[in-house]
């Protein structure tokens, strides 16, 4: 594995227009020809090709925010990237959260819940993991490795129903359980952590902390932990873009739709219109999904330089 | 395996000796509770589906052990063949035309050129944002003729588009995965252009080189860690391909059949028909193509001499 990453993982995560610009060298004896403390001219064209891909991701997005402000028949009658005649999104926000007593409104919590305890959980096994990995020789060390990246391998396919049948012995499937445990491990937050552990800690520090005295955990505590934490920003990000996005398993796992999260209940909107006896809920199903991805797209753009930087260090250390 | 306990790097001369056999085994306090759960969630059921997929159960005798027939019996089933050939199919068009779109996009952001760059790196990453299941309902609306942009489109120009009723089904599913990935991609790859050393840059420039040829020479072959990582998401991610398809096919359920992916195969032999030994063989030769392509991908991508 090549430490190329160094130079990309956080430490201080300061993301500005980025790139290091020429170090001085012979380059600068000859700034006639090459200035390369100037900036390259902006370019007109490539704008506007940027532009049509923006153009590209973004029109569906828009076309998501145009579509809440409209009644049923309004979807139905009015162009897409436009307004409608009446303006009918604080109307849909309410029925969204009232339809079915408010079930939307338990969909909500649930998600939180999976998110705060499974991406919460899985970030924590991730960081005392790759911390471990990181800074320890062990028995099995070889094996831990070879076992968890082989496994990666496995899709999801090949997991998911013998993981339901083995919960559903455990008394685990239709609870939070069924959705919460799998979504403790994540194989990737491990390998991210590891990188991060091995680029931030020093393990003279560690060692000083030991002369002192000071127990295992506690160098954990006072060493890892805060040199681990715009490592651990990311990590908390990726997961919980991981768990509040599942579908493929809460739908194999639960039928009760009061545990669902929020990407299964609006599913199941959706699906009661082509249910014989069914309600075409279309405008609800649409604001319900607004709704949904508002909160982590705040979060993104909140942010941005831990997911930036988290990126970088996952693309570049394979 | 005394003298492994001395290999470790940091091996503690100045602590005492018994103070270092507790050190040698710290590392599972840290690990452990990680490979507790993965047990749990990974190892367990992989052996449980390995147990499955050489078993039958019958009404009349109950379980027994049957060998390889189920894989026999996978591999003679068109139906399996049709799914396989299609994320195959899927694969290998997908995936390139999304590369090509991040790596544009990302030369284009490395490139110091663009005005409003961090506009455009936001704007092209925020569908990474958007769960899997709404942008597939969300596609399934524009795609639909009756109040979906392509409706409004036919109006305007007098087409007579119906993605979700035609050959272009696949397409339109491709579409959807491009949609919500090819921002995430041109990260990564701009991420990995911005460790490129500047210098190479100004030495190439010094040697004559054109932005062409630096682009060919110096930053692709920089990528390459990168692809092959993202290579061997996209093939993952495309021979699991199971969301869009299974939320599309509320809308279209005559062309997206109960077995239009391995996985919608797995998953309703599983939970609708009942034959979960059928279902693991179908997944764990499903598992088996995966790491045999995602494991030629990396031995070609890290070859040296390429």
């Amino acid at each position: 594995m090549a430490r190329l990453a160094s130079t990309a993982v956080p430490s201080n995560g300061t993301e500005s227009d980025g790139r290091r610009t020429g170090r001085p060298g012979p380059i600068t004896l000859r700034p006639g020809l090459l200035r390369p403390d100037k900036k390259p001219k902006k370019s007109i064209v490539r704008t506007i090709l940027m532009a049509l891909m923006a153009l590209y991701t973004l029109v569906p997005l828009a076309w998501l925010v145009f579509s809440s402000t409209k009644t049923l028949e309004g979807l139905q009658t009015s162009f897409g990237l436009w307004f409608a005649g009446d303006f009918a999104l604080w109307d849909n926000i309410r029925l969204v959260l009232t339809h079915q007593d408010g079930v939307f409104l338990r969909w909500f919590a649930n998600t939180l819940l999976y998110v705060v305890v499974g991406a919460g959980g899985a970030t924590l096994l991730a960081l005392l993991g790759g911390y471990a990995l990181a800074k320890f020789d062990f028995p099995g060390k070889r094996a831990v490795f070879a076992i968890v990246i082989g496994a990666v391998a496995v899709p999801g396919t090949a997991l998911a129903v013998p993981t339901f049948l083995l919960f559903s012995r455990l008394g685990f499937t239709n609870t939070p359980w069924a959705v919460i445990i799998p979504s403790l491990i994540s194989p990737f937050a491990l390998y991210l952590m590891w990188t991060f552990a091995s680029e931030a800690i020093p393990t003279e520090l560690m060692e000083a902390a030991r002369i002192d005295g000071a127990g295992e955990f506690r160098t954990f505590f006072k060493v890892g932990l805060p040199l681990l934490a715009p490592g651990t920003v990311t990590v908390i990000l990726i997961t919980t873009v991981t768990t509040w996005n599942n579908f493929f398993l809460p739908l194999i796992m639960l039928r009760d739709p009061q545990w669902f999260p929020l990407t299964l209940g609006l599913n199941n909107w959706n699906q009661a219109a082509f249910t014989p006896g069914g309600q075409a809920l279309f405008h609800l199903v649409l604001t319900g999904s607004l709704l949904t991805v508002i909160p982590l797209a705040v979060t993104f753009l909140l942010l941005q330089r831990y997911w930036q930087n988290g990126l970088a260090a996952g693309a570049v250390k394979g | 395996m005394t003298s492994a306990a001395s290999v470790g790097e940091r091996a503690p001369r100045t602590v005492e000796a018994g103070n270092g056999r507790r050190r040698r085994w710290a590392g599972w306090a840290f690990i452990g509770p990680f490979m507790a759960v993965f047990t749990l969630v990974f190892l367990a059921p992989i052996a449980y589906s390995l147990w499955l997929s050489v078993h039958r159960t019958q009404f009349v005798g109950g379980t027994q052990f049957v060998g390889l027939d189920n894989y026999v019996r996978a591999l003679q089933d068109p139906r399996f063949w049709e799914g396989a050939v299609r994320v195959g199919l899927f694969l290998a068009v997908q995936v390139p035309v999304m590369f090509v779109l991040a790596l544009l996009a990302a030369l284009a952001l490395d490139s110091g050129r663009l005005y409003g760059k961090s506009f455009f790196r936001i704007s092209i990453f925020m569908p990474y944002a958007v769960p899997g299941v709404v942008s597939a309902l969300m596609w399934g609306f524009l795609y639909g003729t009756r109040f979906g942009l392509t409706g409004n489109l036919n109006d305007l120009f007098g087409w007579n588009l119906d993605p979700l009723n035609s050959s272009l089904l696949l397409p339109a599913i491709g579409n959807i995965v491009t949609w919500q990935w090819v921002g995430y991609s041109m990260l990564i790859f701009y991420s990995a252009l911005k460790v490129v050393d500047t210098s190479l840059y100004e030495a190439a420039a010094i040697d004559g080189a054109t932005q062409f040829q630096i682009i060919r020479k110096i930053k692709i072959p920089a990528l390459r860690g990168a692809m092959v990582i993202a290579t061997i998401f996209s093939i993952i991610g495309s021979f699991q391909l199971f969301n869009e398809p299974q939320i599309l096919q509320a809308l279209t359920p005559q062309r997206i059949t109960s077995h239009y992916t391995p996985n919608m195969f797995a998953f309703n032999l599983s939970f609708a028909g009942q034959q979960v030994n059928y279902a693991a063989a179908i997944a764990i030769i499903m598992g088996l193509i995966t790491m045999v392509i995602a494991y030629v991908v990396q031995l070609r991508g890290t070859r040296k001499d390429v």
